[in-house]
């Protein structure tokens, strides 16, 4: 799949990777967290690598074999490559009034594996792995 | 293109927000409108009615982090209620519970004002 990099596509993109995991016959709990992990992925590239630009191009692929969905997600924006992943704190967002770095923490629970990898000035390109029983 | 809607309900001096649909980076300012126009009108005991919400992603729990300080700081509070398991088990991954008060049913939540 190739979207722009528009946050009215979110939804599109949660239909196809539903599509797409509802064929390999994933349990509705876990389709809903690869649902959501994809959408925070694409949601953190149209913000913070495009900066809201929005004709940059979003290349999303799924892949399953071995009962292990992997994602795929590239995009050309900006370098993009987030530090340790770690688990918000709160009390410190309510202080500060940040309210980023939750979408990141979640991709992390939700999927077994967030790998990002990057070629600076070419394309960012994010892993999401998760392992599942097919029929469960 | 998923919908997202709020509507708003006035119980004594609580509002009450019901969220529809899926909420996420490109609803969001929808929701962020619905806590604006409340705080400029003075209104800063709010509950959240999450029953016909379907889904949720970081975006949309953003949005009740902005407003919560500038509503405590007017002696208001925002009240979470009625929220189906798999929106609850977002808000509980990210530590929520800490910081609001979720309630399972809007009674509940309006009677602790």
């Amino acid at each position: 799949m190739v979207v722009k990099s528009r946050t009215e596509n979110l939804s599109e993109i949660r239909e196809f990777i539903n599509s797409l995991v509802r064929k390999i016959g994933v349990a509705p709990d876990v389709s809903e967290d690869i649902i959501l992990a994809v959408d925070e992925a694409c949601t953190n590239i149209i913000k913070h690598s495009y900066k809201f630009f929005p004709d940059g191009e979003i290349i999303i692929k799924m892949k399953y074999s071995d009962n292990k969905i992997i994602i795929t997600i590239i995009d050309y924006g900006e370098y993009f490559h987030p530090n340790s992943i770690h688990k918000p704190d709160l009390q410190e967002y309510y202080r500060h009034k940040k309210v980023g770095g939750l979408g990141m923490y979640l991709m992390k629970t939700l999927m077994d594996e967030v790998k990002y990898s990057s070629v600076p000035g070419k394309y960012n390109q994010v892993l999401l792995t998760k392992y599942v029983n097919s029929g469960s | 293109m998923a919908e997202f809607n709020t509507s708003i309900k006035d119980q004594g001096d609580v509002s009450i927000i019901y969220l529809k649909g899926f909420l996420d980076a490109h609803t969001a300012p929808v929701l962020e409108n619905t806590f604006s126009d409340l705080i400029d009108k003075g209104k800063y005991r709010i509950v959240a009615n999450f029953k016909e919400l379907s889904y949720i992603s970081s975006a949309g729990l953003g949005v009740f982090m902005a407003f919560i300080e500038k509503i405590r700081e007017n002696n208001g509070d925002i009240k979470l209620s009625s929220m189906n398991d798999k929106v609850y088990n977002i808000f509980d991954l990210l530590g929520f519970p800490l910081l609001y008060e979720i309630f399972k049913t809007e009674d509940e939540a309006v009677k602790k004002f």
